[in-house]
């Protein structure tokens, strides 16, 4: 008798509970006159989705409008409300004159979410990510002091780079340096500036910073291309790569590991600089040429034929994309990419300058140190000084 | 040094020419706006 009882309790759990449940949201919306309940509001404001058909599907059908000549009747299928909900669900038909891609998309939803992350977490990441790496540097600095030469200086010098090389590296540094100032003027302008300077100052501030980021970002493209053909060949991964990675560089022992004309950890930042500078490029262009270049819709598209946010449990990539979305992605994958390769770069300038003895010589006058050279790319000193006697001898 | 003066040189050569001819690449009408999306209201 209990186990008939205990059936029929589990039943009434299955069968019966989620119906209640399904009368208990329809009552709720019955009881909002079909409009938002507090569980819509709720879960928006824990960042998950809700169904908002009762709102997206409400775009006036004159079908359904109640007959003029009934109590409450109207003069027609559609009102105001639901001409701009039928703009928000891209279910109304809109003409304009205006014949760009974009033209038609009166309203947007996805402008929210990227306006919010924006000014808000992006900030913060690129705040952190940017700070963190300076507060590294800096402790880096305090523990390790600069690295010095080890040997006896020889007082001779050997030729590190030749001048269109270093044409190259500078063009490059002084156009991402003033790409990245500008860029964080553009970013972080609105809430940091504007209280300093004030809007109106502020405006030329930001007008000007936009020219020169749109502009000098010619420079930094044909400078990426120079330092990609000159140094490419010496960038390509070896083993003697394998021994100085073990070996953290020599960083923190004694010992130089032996390297060629660029080591391991030089080559981590010219591939960094070259993919992620690349890709900042490319996204650079499809902000400069808005709805020209779209990146983003294709990728998501194959990404989620790959099955690829399932990995991580998450729900497909959205595609299609409209054509604003595109420039949203754009404008946060390009600035999420150069803060990354800031924080690089930052670490490469340190090294270049007060971190290590004799290694801004290398850029600046293109010579370096014969000793600082044996230690620190052993095997590109040998090379270079046994073709120089070689060379010599054969004089 | 000359090095670094050249490629300071060659920034500012290099941005100015290549706004100059985006501007009458835009003139032209043969691309869009660099700096706006124009939206009328007739």
């Amino acid at each position: 008798m209990l186990r008939i009882l205990a059936l029929i309790s589990l039943f009434w759990t299955v069968a019966l509970v989620p119906a209640m449940a399904q009368e208990t949201v329809d009552d709720a919306r019955a009881a909002t006159g079909g409009a938002q309940t507090l569980e819509d509001i709720l879960r928006r404001q824990e960042g998950l989705k809700i169904d908002d058909s009762f709102r997206s599907d409400l775009t006036g059908d004159p079908n359904a409008a109640a007959v003029p000549s009934d109590q409450l009747g109207t003069l027609g299928g559609a009102s105001d409300p639901d001409l701009w909900r039928g703009l928000r669900y891209n279910a109304a038909d809109v003409s304009t004159q205006q014949r760009g891609p974009a033209a038609t998309t009166l309203i947007q939803d996805g402008g929210m979410w990227w306006l919010s992350f924006r000014r808000g977490a992006l900030l913060s990441f690129g705040a952190y990510l940017l700070g963190g790496t300076l507060l590294a540097l800096g402790l880096f600095y305090l523990v390790r002091g600069r690295i010095r030469i080890d040997g006896e200086k020889t007082g001779r010098s050997i030729t590190r780079f030749k001048a269109f090389e270093r044409f190259g590296h500078w063009l490059l540094a002084t156009s991402f340096l003033i790409l990245g100032a500008t860029g964080l003027i553009t970013l972080f302008g609105r809430k940091f500036l504007i209280p300093v300077f004030g809007p109106e100052s502020f405006s030329t501030i930001a007008v000007g910073s936009k020219w020169v980021h749109n502009n000098v970002s010619w420079a930094f493209i044909v400078a990426l291309v120079i330092i990609f053909v000159v140094w490419v060949v010496h960038n390509i991964p070896d083993r003697t790569d394998l021994r100085w990675l073990a070996k953290a560089g020599g960083l923190f022992g004694g010992e130089h590991p032996p390297a060629k004309k660029f080591n391991a950890g030089q080559k981590l930042i010219f591939w960094s600089v070259i993919i992620l500078g690349g890709s900042i490029a490319a996204s650079g262009l499809s902000l400069l040429f808005p709805f020209e270049f779209n990146l983003f819709g294709h990728t998501f598209s194959t990404l989620n034929s790959w099955g690829v946010p399932g990995w991580f449990g998450a729900d497909d990539l959205p595609y299609p994309l409209q054509p604003q979305e595109e420039m949203q992605y754009a404008q946060l994958w390009h600035a999420i990419v150069s803060f990354v390769l800031l924080a690089i770069i930052f670490a490469h300038i340190y090294l270049g300058s007060v971190g290590m003895e004799g290694a801004f010589d290398a850029m600046g006058k293109g010579e370096v140190e014969e000793q600082w050279a044996r230690e620190h790319h052993s095997i590109w000193a040998e090379e270079t000084l046994g073709a120089k006697q070689s060379k010599e001898g054969g004089a | 040094m000359k090095a670094f003066l050249l490629s300071v040189l060659a920034l500012v050569v290099i941005s100015v020419g290549a706004n100059q001819i985006l501007v009458r690449m835009e003139g032209a009408g043969a691309i869009g706006s660099t700096t706006s999306v124009n939206v009328r209201v007739d």
